[in-house]
């Protein structure tokens, strides 16, 4: 994949992202200013499409966002380059999307 | 040489206390007193020291009026060209630091190589390639003959955009501010023929997309360009071409 390519996914996903953590942010002072339990807030999110799609898209975007621009930064500042640091940032992406993914299928289901 | 030149009690206004770098990559900044004149520019300086003090010292220069870009050095930790930069506007309680530009190698004393500054202009695709023979008709343009918004064509060439440039710091192959602004100058050039080749050069590794975006080029630009600009529209131009199906 060239960098150009990279360059328009982590766009692409930033521009996914940017409502979704405004959204996010909103929703945490929401919960916490109501003073919600976590179980009144499992009672939300138990069996709703629509929040496991809000943040399966949200964990979907991130786990594309952050290899790219972690793997930009140790480029740029430590030198490192190739293979090896490739895989290492798909390594990162896969983690974070299981983990995600995990966390959302917690809240959800 | 007159080591010590009579005193010019009209203009003198003062003794100013300059350290210039002396030496290639390793060196040191060595100190010089040097009276202050009135209207005195930085390239003044750095002249009165090679004629009175310093017959060694290596600087480059050619204009004295902004013309020609070969002036180019750090004073004060800033890139600038020294023939436009007035001593009374940058000298810190009489101190002058002057150095040779950021981001290229250092021949000596103030000269830096400017070799790896043109290769860039290469590898951005910065090389003319017109689409007419000389059977052809000369290329009729008419303002604005440029598409681009911004008159990238300006720039002379000086280097102090790359040498102001925090990503070149940080990674040599990346092909700065002056030769993505070139490139951008090709883009909107009707009569330009390879259009391919700067969309490939211009979004390989090390390309447009390695700009952060800091503006720190069109901060120093003496002349007042907008390379970051030209960089931005390189990356509209670049993914555009992306999106439209380029195989890249």
């Amino acid at each position: 994949m060239t960098e150009a390519r990279l360059f328009l996914l982590q766009r692409a996903s930033a521009m996914v992202l940017a409502p979704l953590v405004l959204v996010h942010l909103g929703l945490i002072l929401y919960a916490v200013r109501d003073g919600l339990s976590a179980a009144e807030i499992i009672a939300r999110t138990q069996g709703s499409l629509g929040w496991a799609a809000f943040y399966g898209l949200f964990v979907l975007a991130a786990a594309v966002h952050a290899p790219i621009g972690l793997r930009a930064v140790l480029r740029e500042w430590t030198g490192w380059r190739g293979l090896g640091l490739d895989i290492a940032v798909l390594i990162l992406g896969g983690v974070l999307l299981v983990l995600g993914l995990r966390a959302v299928w917690a809240v959800v289901a | 040489m007159d080591e010590t030149p009579a005193k010019d009690t009209a203009n003198d206004t003062g003794h100013l206390r300059v350290a210039i770098w002396r030496g290639g990559a390793e060196g040191a900044y060595w100190a010089y007193d040097v009276p202050q004149r009135a209207n005195q520019t930085v390239l003044d300086v750095v002249t009165w020291v090679q004629r009175h003090l310093e017959p060694t010292l290596a600087y480059r220069f050619a204009c004295r009026v902004g013309v020609c870009g070969s002036c180019a050095m750090t004073v004060n930790g800033r890139p600038r060209w020294t023939c436009r930069t007035h001593v009374a506007n940058v000298a810190e309680g009489g101190k002058l630091t002057l150095g040779p530009l950021a981001n290229l190698p250092v021949v000596r004393d103030l000269v830096t190589d400017m070799v790896p500054f043109f290769d860039k202009w290469q590898a951005a695709g910065g090389r003319f390639q017109g689409k007419r023979t000389r059977d052809d008709t000369v290329a009729v343009l008419k303002p604005p003959a440029l598409d681009t918004d911004e008159p990238a064509n300006q720039c002379i060439n000086c280097g102090v955009c790359n040498a102001a440039c925090g990503v070149l710091r940080r990674r040599a192959d990346y092909l700065g501010p002056a030769a993505l602004n070139r490139a951008w100058e090709l883009v909107g050039d009707p009569r330009h023929a390879d259009r391919q080749g700067l969309l490939q050069a211009t979004m390989a590794d090390g390309g447009c997309h390695a700009c952060h975006s800091h503006g720190s080029c069109t901060e120093h630009c003496p002349v007042g360009l907008r390379p970051s600009a030209s960089i931005a529209g390189l990356k509209r131009w670049t993914l555009a071409g992306l999106l439209r199906g380029y195989a890249i």
